[in-house]
């Protein structure tokens, strides 16, 4: 039995699963309950005191969604996981393990408009601050950096312009403070860019867009990459110092290189509660098996679309960073040469009127707020997802009046290219 | 032997083969990794000594706790040294010392002694330093796979049910060498700049 390396799509059809232990069932069972029975009170205190493996409440973990957390581990190059309700909950968890009231993180200008809002707001009155940095300048990063800086928080391929992130560079700023690099590798999913190969220390995921890949459920996913030091300097209590919800164990010092998963399910999950169902989890690990053939179609498609629109008279500038000219395209060649994911945006030389008359006369595109669905999405991020933000910010987060933003699916490409025509000559 | 990676066959071939373990360091406080990893290599079916003179006229589990490897009485497959790595050298040669000798010398996780570790491998000794048999078993077995770990293994074959002092199978196909390829890089790092 020689130890050799499966490709990700064997990895993507079989990490995390084997045959039910009792049925034999080969398809992972959908473990729907609330509660699993102890063998006896010692085995309950075992699991309990974290001395064993083994479940008690779907809260903190579920054999369904171990197999989910077990994969994604696995296709991300990771040492462990943990599946969560979204990918918002996921950030959650992360963040709540490494900041304090008055603690900062910095973020990448360019992130999903979600993400925006909840570090902006929502992180803000937890006393966590963000300080905001463009990825475009790494340069920007380093000047960022404060003693309250805890992590940094980018996204591979950014949300909605389909930018492409310098990871290492910026990976080379976060080792630099003594600070983890937090992905969110959502748009490129890990069969594009391995974020942990280009110095990530922890990704995350909005399981509901690529991964999952049929637009019907959602669900996040933290992934440890093993590899930063959580008790060097001591900024990171929650996994250095001893847990009195545990009888004073050290997370670090006893689950060792998976300690920042393990503390995000039993301290982060346990106590702020955004499990994910395991219904949920059982429809995400069938969409993962067909990723990599989802994934390749979806770029192959969206490379075809960007073409057609870069030559359209009625589109004044597409950014995708497939395209040769595109200035992500250098990145794009070096972090995803397989493609450049399926979500861009291009700009209408009519503005914002021209933006939302092409969504009312698009036919086969829905008109939806998401992405990484089968099917091909449009929206106009200015009227919708980024309509919270000032006209300065939209722009600064690539979301600019005249700008509408495509998720292109896996139909066939003639289909969704006439379909735009029609609606761009409407 | 390359101590920054290690093979899954390597690993799997010990937790195979061996059948006694004293841990020198055991605790009997319920809350330290010492006192788990020995409960668990209990329940595994492993014969397990626990090794600490502050602690003699007591017993973990049932075994009572001995001072040194040399009041041992009976031949021992594997020493767990569950100390940090600056009193890893005195326990290797009190092992160099028995008779017959032990197989493998095991450091725990956050250990390493490479010193040590040459040493006991010229006495003809395996050597595993900065993992946790524990982890090591469930991740072999598959076991941890209920945490969320990745086991880095594959299995087409029906998962067995544990129950008490039953020995899973390590035997699943192996991909990758010792953790994960970025785990690797970051211990070596840091081995690198300490
Ligand atoms: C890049 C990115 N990150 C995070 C999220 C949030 O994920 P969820 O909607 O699953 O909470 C989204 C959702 O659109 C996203 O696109």
């Amino acid at each position: 039995m020689t130890d050799r390396l499966p490709g990700f799509s064997t990895l993507a059809v079989h990490a995390g699963a084997q045959p039910d232990p009792t049925t034999g069932a080969r398809a992972t069972p959908i473990y729907q309950t609330t509660s699993f029975v102890f063998n006896d009170a010692d085995h309950a205190a075992s699991l309990f005191g974290l001395q064993a493996f083994g479940n008690i409440y779907t809260r903190i973990g579920n054999p369904t969604n171990a197999v989910l957390e077990e994969r994604v581990a696995a296709l991300e190059g990771g040492t462990a996981a943990l599946a969560v309700a979204s990918g918002h909950a996921a950030q959650l968890v992360v963040l709540q393990q490494l900041l304090r009231p008055g603690d900062e993180i910095i973020a990448a200008r360019k992130l999903y408009g979600g993400s925006i809002n909840q570090f902006t707001h929502a992180f803000k009155a937890f006393g966590w601050n963000v300080a905001w940095a463009d990825p475009d300048d790494v340069a920007s990063f380093d000047q960022a950096v404060t003693p309250h800086t805890k992590a940094i928080f980018i996204e591979s391929i950014a949300n909605p312009a389909g930018s492409v992130t310098d990871i290492e560079a910026i990976a080379a700023v976060a080792r630099k403070a003594g600070v983890p690099l937090i992905v969110d590798n959502t748009l490129a999913s890990p069969y594009l860019i391995k974020p942990i190969d280009h110095g990530a220390d922890i990704v995350v995921h909005s399981l509901t867009k690529f991964l999952g890949g049929h637009g019907n459920s959602l669900g996040g996913i933290i992934v440890d990459a093993g590899t930063f030091d959580w008790s060097k300097d001591n900024k990171y209590p929650m996994l250095s110092e001893p847990r009195p919800e545990y009888h004073g164990i050290r997370i670090q010092e006893t689950f060792g290189n998976f300690a920042f998963a393990i503390a995000c399910r039993v301290l982060g999950l346990r106590d702020l509660g955004p499990a994910l169902s395991p219904f949920n989890a059982f429809m995400i690990l069938t969409g993962i098996e067909t990723l990599p053939l989802r994934m390749q179609k979806h770029c192959d498609n969206a490379k075809a679309v960007a073409e057609f629109l870069s030559t359209h008279p009625a589109v004044s500038a597409v950014n995708y960073a497939g395209l040769p000219g595109d200035r992500y395209n250098a990145l794009q060649r070096k972090y995803a040469p397989k493609g450049a994911g399926a979500v861009f945006t291009f700009s209408l030389k009519g503005g914002y009127d021209a933006g939302v008359n092409l969504v009312s006369n698009l036919k086969l595109f829905s008109h939806l707020a998401n992405v990484g669905d089968t099917r091909s999405l449009v929206i106009h991020p200015a009227s919708t997802t980024h309509s919270q933000l000032d006209d300065a910010a939209k722009v600064k987060s690539g979301a600019a009046p005249e700008v509408v933003r495509l998720s292109i699916g896996i139909e066939d490409k003639e289909d969704l290219i006439a379909d735009l025509d029609q609606a761009l000559r409407a | 032997m390359n101590h920054d990676a290690y093979d899954d066959n390597y690993i799997r071939s010990i937790l195979n083969n061996v059948k006694s373990i004293a841990m020198v360091g055991a605790s009997p406080v319920n809350v330290r990794p010492s006192y788990f990893a020995f409960k668990y290599l209990a329940q595994r079916g492993y014969d397990m000594i626990p090794v600490n003179p502050g602690h003699v006229g007591k017993a973990l589990m049932g075994k009572p706790f001995v001072a040194s490897l040399a009041d041992i009485d009976r031949p021992i497959d594997t020493i767990d040294i569950f100390r940090n790595s600056s009193h890893i050298m005195p326990v290797v040669d009190e092992a160099l010392k028995l008779s017959p000798l032990p197989k493998v010398i095991w450091m725990q996780l956050g250990a390493r002694d490479d010193a040590a570790a040459e040493k006991a491998e010229a006495a003809g000794l395996k050597v595993v330093m900065n993992r946790c048999p524990k982890i090591e078993y469930g991740r072999l077995s598959s076991e941890i796979s209920w945490m969320g770990v990745n086991s880095r293994t594959l299995s087409s074959k029906r998962a067995p049910i544990p129950t008490q002092g039953m020995r899973l199978s390590l035997n699943r196909t192996s991909f990758g060498g010792g953790q994960t390829a970025a785990s690797d890089r970051a211990a070596k790092n840091k081995t690198e700049t300490t």
